[in-house]
């Protein structure tokens, strides 16, 4: 890594480095070298029964790796440096996405190419294109793909109620702090506790609350109330029961299960997405309306024409964001129906941790995560250069 | 009687009339939505307090459909009676607490000074890595975000088994500062560039070195940015369920896997569910209204440009 002429931050500096400096920079970083090969190569012998030295992991080469990079970064400064000083802001964040990331993908490539099942004893073994015959065949995975575009569809229906909102909270209104405050709140809880405070318990379907609101819509209203509440009353308990609200059920039919898990995962993401809008919102001058206003244009021509072009840009960034957290989508369906019914609501997330839950299959799985990485880099690649075709000013 | 020289015209009243309607209609709207926010909150708050034929009845106001009771609290040893005596639950509770406080507060720590040093040099230094400019470096970065959960973790369930990483909780703390750390990089980034260099300018003339400059010049000033990013980190890794539920059994399990595991099965006690959902969530609520500035900023951080 080195660094170019024309920083920001232009520092004229005199470094006087003696010879000596840099032969000890170089040697640390060698010499550490040397040790991670020597005790990797060590590992390997003992892990394969050439060697017998007992050990039980692979930690040895961990901590020699951790010396290695930690020699790396000190060798920086001793052989370059003010420039080394520099490089070291953005060096240990690059090893350490380099080796979290990049290492354990080369190896799930591996492992996505062979049969490994954990709980058997025979280990890991090629099976070559196997898997990936078995991914073509198997209806549920090309199911779960199918679930992530309905999942990834519903986000513009997310994103018109989250613009909703942020304009009616950049409207000036009262409580506005409370208002926020109560907005984000879905945000901050876990997944987990939302999958059993409304799937679990307030969608129950004899004693949950939303369940039992239905019904009440769906009863015939009591004869003695007047006049004016009783025949609206019947009409709703009409187009109640036409829904079938007369007993409710939210995860017995495919279409209601997704449409629900739907909804919870809106609930807890709309105020990510209307925080953005609204930072939007806030940052467009005043000074546009009020010409506009001068030229008597209507409250729908100003949004028409002024705010939603210049929310444009910021849209399309919170949309993104949106889309990338939502192809992670899991763990409300894993804690709800796991899936159910019949593969209906699963996510290819969730159907991949039930592959390794309940068969301990991690070749096949990986093999299953790899390609769904590479179909979301491909149409994420696409999304991003059509929407900065979009971005591009019309005018 | 008093003759009234200007009068509102009639157009005026109209006016005044539509503006009232439309007060009304925000305001309706406004509560609406906070009421779909905070009902199952509140659902969940006096469902932990009911007793089951409370539950069966459907009260819902406290003191005027039922008496509260401490029935939830009571079989998590957090109410008033059991919080004296031995309770196996409320070990078991508190460990997994404790869990989560370790896992997810170190992991924001270590993603926001990894990532806000990473920051900081990309906005200030033009590197070169091979091939890779300044841009590429920041897009390396933040490519990490659309990286699915599901693809690393098989991977980093094999490499931890060899490695002796699972079930600890510095496994779980490496992985959450992984995933956590491109937004930490992106809230930085926005901070960094929004300082001017001139500040850094007069600390390097007055004898201070690069790192010097960066720790008391700059970090005070992006102090409020870090917040942001740390509380947002810390609300992602505090919520994180899915490589906790590969990567820990016993010993490093969080709070998420434990209410998870209880949902399971048949029969549920909704009171106690209600109270242990109840209690996993507390935290970040207290967070949300105490920091709720903090965090709106973190999030609008990459929005406006």
């Amino acid at each position: 890594m080195s660094i170019e002429e024309g920083d920001k931050l232009h520092v004229v500096t005199a470094d006087d480095i003696s010879d000596n400096k840099k032969r000890l920079g170089k040697f640390l970083v060698w010499g550490s070298a040397l040790i991670l090969a020597l005790i990797l190569f060590i590992q390997t012998l003992d892990t394969n029964a050439y060697l017998s030295l007992g050990l039980e992991t692979w930690r040895p080469s961990l901590y020699a790796y951790g010396l290695w990079a930690f020699c790396l970064c000190a060798s920086q400064v001793l052989t370059r440096g003010e420039h080394g000083k520099r490089v070291l802001f953005v060096l240990p964040a690059a090893l350490f996405v380099i080796s979290m990331v990049v290492f354990p993908l080369l190896f799930g490539l591996v492992i996505a190419f062979s049969d490994w099942n954990l709980s058997s004893p025979d280990g890991r073994t090629f099976n070559g294109l196997d898997n990936v015959r078995q991914m073509w065949g198997d209806p549920f995975y090309w199911n779960a793909l199918k679930n992530m575009v309905w999942y990834t569809l519903v986000i513009i229906i997310e994103y018109v109620i989250a613009f909703g909102l942020a304009i009616l909270l950049n409207s000036h209104i009262r409580a506005r702090k409370f208002f926020r405050v109560a907005f984000l709140l879905p945000l901050m809880l876990s997944p987990v506790a939302v999958s059993w405070m409304i799937g679990k318990s307030m969608l129950e379907i004899r004693f949950g609350p939303i369940s039992r609101f239905l019904r009440w819509l769906a009863s015939e209203p009591s004869a003695d109330l007047p006049a004016i509440l009783f025949y609206p009353g019947m009409y709703i308990s009409e187009i109640a029961q036409w829904f079938g609200w007369a007993s409710p059920s939210f995860f017995g039919s495919a279409g209601i299960a997704r449409a629900m898990i739907m909804a919870m995962d809106a609930w807890t993401f709309i105020p990510f997405m209307m925080i953005m809008i609204l930072a939007g919102l806030q940052a467009i001058p005043r000074e546009l309306y009020e010409a506009s206003e001068v030229d008597g244009a209507s409250r729908w021509r100003q949004f028409l024409e002024i705010t939603f072009p210049l929310m444009l840009p910021v849209s399309i960034t919170a949309v993104l964001i949106r889309i990338i957290f939502k192809l992670k989508l899991a763990d409300i369906i894993i804690n709800i129906t796991s899936g159910g019914p019949g593969g209906a609501t699963d996510s290819v997330t969730s159907f991949i941790f039930r592959e390794y839950r309940d068969r301990s299959n991690v070749g096949y799985g990986t093999l299953l995560a790899i390609v769904y990485l590479v179909i979301i880099v491909i149409a994420m690649t696409i999304l991003i250069k059509l929407a900065d075709k979009w971005m591009k000013p019309r005018y | 009687m008093s003759n009234q020289i200007f009068r509102d015209s009639e157009s005026d009243r109209q006016f005044s009339a539509s503006w009232f309607t439309g007060r009304v209609f925000i305001y309706s709207i406004l509560l609406l939505w906070a009421f779909i926010c905070l009902f199952p909150i509140y659902w969940t708050i006096t469902t932990s307090f009911k007793m089951a034929p409370d539950v069966m009845k459907g009260n819902i106001t406290p003191w005027v459909d039922f008496t509260p009771k401490w029935l939830g609290w009571r079989s998590l040893g957090l109410s008033p009676e059991t919080i004296g005596i031995e309770s196996t639950v409320r070990e078991e509770f508190l460990k997994r607490f404790w869990n989560s406080t370790i896992v997810s507060v170190c992991s924001s720590i270590l993603a926001v000074g990894l990532g806000s040093c990473a920051a900081y040099g990309l906005s200030r230094f033009n590197y070169r890595f091979g091939f890779m400019r300044n841009s590429d470096i920041s897009f390396f970065f933040l490519s990490q975000l659309i990286l699915p959960p599901v693809v690393l973790a098989l991977p980093f369930l094999v490499l931890y088994k060899s490695l002796n990483l699972l079930d600890t909780r510095i496994g779980l703390i490496l992985l959450y500062t992984l995933t956590v750390l491109p937004i930490v990089i992106w809230i930085m980034r926005d901070q960094f560039s929004s300082i001017p260099t001139e500040l850094e300018e007069a600390a390097l003339v007055d004898g201070l070195s690069i790192w010097g400059a960066f720790t008391t010049i700059i970090m005070p000033i992006a102090l409020p940015g870090m917040v942001a990013a740390f509380i947002l980190s810390l609300v992602l890794t505090w919520n994180e369920y899915f490589f906790a539920a590969l990567l820990t059994s016993s010993h490093a399990k969080t709070l998420p896997v434990m209410v998870a595991s209880q949902t399971g099965s048949q029969g549920i006690s909704w009171w106690s569910m209600a109270a242990l959902s109840f209690a996993a969530i507390l935290p970040l609520i207290v967070i949300a209204i105490i920091l709720e500035r903090y965090i709106i900023k973190g999030m609008a951080a990459g929005a406006v440009k």
